[in-house]
């Protein structure tokens, strides 16, 4: 059992990685605080169930992806898992890396450079929601299937086609993003 | 997944498909040595590897956005409220017992 008096203490240190993720699912400050706050004072009427020394920041994701769903998502339940447009893998890679398969130059640090913060927080909020929030916990946040599983209460195979699907759509746009900047050439086919 | 056959050598197509799952950890110890071996002899296997780790790189480290100086206040204020109302009601329930 958790101790009541060290909550603060134990779970402040995650309060960035709260509030971020926060703002992606709400894509609104107010909508975010109001959850983050919300999520805080679930967590502390709760700290006497969380079983100490297991995955707390897990936990805290956890309540934070449950009041979400409960509280600001749109009413609608699961449409969205269709509404996302089929993405070849590796679509980014191949469209930076030229017909010639890559050979020269060794610039992928450098091809993503012009990528603004902004651009990748747009990029993410304009996936559909299960898809965001797959993406964000995996590679924003670094959890495991297993862990993603357990905070979004799915299969493990919904988190796997979830990530593969997520993260093509993000790359693509990325990709938009670049191309209406003119920093990507537009490519045909 | 299903019948997975431990072969010494897999393709491109093969390796490519298993991107996200070898980056994520999320793989057995033989489909990673294969996936391994493959790119240590194909280089635009490996550049495309190398290009989806930063991409990674990239989400992790771009989108991060710290939380406002008052709103850690508020949420102190409101665990403080919490506690005081639980001290109150603990003690009635206290009270009431004797």
């Amino acid at each position: 059992m958790a101790d009541q008096a060290t909550f603060a203490e134990d779970t402040t240190g995650f309060m960035d990685s709260l509030y971020t993720a926060a703002l992606r699912m709400t894509r609104n400050a107010s909508d975010a605080q109001d959850l983050v706050q919300e999520t805080y004072l679930k967590a502390y009427r709760g700290y006497g169930g969380f079983e100490a020394g297991t995955n707390l920041k897990a936990w805290l994701y956890r309540i934070l992806t449950n009041t979400f769903i409960n509280t600001y998502r749109s009413r609608k339940r699961h449409p969205e898992e269709t509404e996302l447009d089929d993405v070849e893998e590796l679509y980014l890679f191949r469209r930076m890396n030229g017909r010639d398969g890559g050979i020269g130059r060794s610039a992928e640090d450098e091809a993503l450079d012009w990528i603004t913060d902004e651009e990748v927080k747009a990029a993410l909020e304009s996936l559909p929601e299960t898809f965001r929030m797959t993406v964000l916990l995996a590679d924003v946040e670094g959890f495991s299937y297993k862990e993603i599983a357990d905070i979004m209460d799915v299969p493990i195979g919904t988190v796997m086609s979830r990530l593969h699907r997520g993260r093509r759509a993000l790359q693509k746009a990325l990709h938009d993003f670049g191309v209406a900047r003119g920093l990507v050439a537009a490519r045909q086919g | 997944m299903t019948g997975e056959k431990v072969e010494r050598n897999i393709n491109c197509r093969q390796a490519l498909h298993r991107v996200y799952d070898f980056l994520d950890g999320e793989i057995t110890p033989e489909t990673r040595d294969q996936i391994a071996r493959h790119l240590d002899k194909c280089a635009p296997c490996l550049r495309a590897f190398g290009f989806e780790t930063e991409i990674r790189r990239l989400l992790a480290d771009k989108c991060r956005d710290k939380v406002p100086e008052e709103l850690k206040t508020r949420i102190a204020a409101v665990i403080d409220h919490e506690d005081k109302a639980r001290a109150a009601v603990g003690g009635v329930t206290e009270g009431a017992e004797l």
